[in-house]
């Protein structure tokens, strides 16, 4: 059952406010995730504060680093749940997890973080990791 | 404001591996991933549980694949007797 929705905004805001672009409907999901190009990174948030409250800090970091995804979208699991397993659909090899980062290139899933990449490590240190994987996956080959 | 909520864990009441996605030894050699959620005096208790079958391979193989593509869940939640308990490890600080 989902969290009431005044205890979840401001994990939504955070979301929103480091330029993010929430997914809440099946549609939306679609609409971003279809016929994907580009760069983009999808944020699987989550209520949980032992791995999502160092999670979305680790994101806001690691998008002030130079190479960074063109887009980043997010879906909330545990609250807008069609939405959630809509996009969970576009890497289904990977196993459901929440909160995880799916890191996309032209629709193909190029790197994933999975909760277990996240709990119990700092926010700097998992800021630390995503830009090492933007670097890799999204820097401009020379 | 959302700040007061990034990095404060809600649970701080908790055994230190709650929410931890640790992987659990037994004595009798079966190994179970999942996420710590509590130990008291039933045993230890994990939720979303993936079950090492050693028919389809070796444990390592297992391990490295869960750390790569995720937990397949095969229980919802366990409770292992602590006398069963060998090791309890976070996938995190697993070197395969």
């Amino acid at each position: 059952m989902p969290y009431n929705a005044a205890l979840v905004a401001p994990m939504r805001e955070e979301m929103v406010r480091m330029g993010a672009q929430e997914l809440t409907t099946v549609p939306e999901v679609d609409a971003a995730l279809g016929d994907q190009k580009g760069s983009m990174l999808v944020f699987i948030n989550s209520v949980c504060g032992c791995a999502a409250g160092n999670a979305r800090p680790a994101l806001r970091l690691a998008l002030q680093h130079s190479v960074k995804p063109q887009q980043v979208v997010t879906v909330f699991a545990g609250q807008d749940l069609e939405a959630t397993s809509r996009a969970r659909q576009y890497f289904a090899d990977y196993q459901p997890s929440s909160p995880s980062i799916a890191m996309l290139r032209d629709g193909e899933v190029v790197h994933f973080v999975h909760r277990h990449m996240i709990e119990g490590r700092s926010p700097q240190l998992v800021a630390g990791e995503l830009t090492k994987a933007f670097d890799k996956y999204y820097g401009v080959a020379v | 404001m959302s700040h007061r909520l990034s990095g404060q864990p809600l649970h701080t009441d908790r055994h230190e591996l709650h929410g931890i996605t640790v992987v659990l030894d037994t004595v009798s050699d079966a190994t179970y991933v999942g996420r710590f959620d509590s130990q008291d005096e039933r045993g230890v208790h994990l939720l979303d549980v993936g079950v090492f079958d050693p028919t389809t391979g070796t444990r390592e193989a297992y391990l490295r694949r869960s750390v790569q593509f995720g937990i397949r869940i095969d229980r919802p939640a366990i409770t292992l007797d602590p006398s069963e308990v060998a090791r309890v490890t976070p996938l995190g600080q697993i070197e395969l």
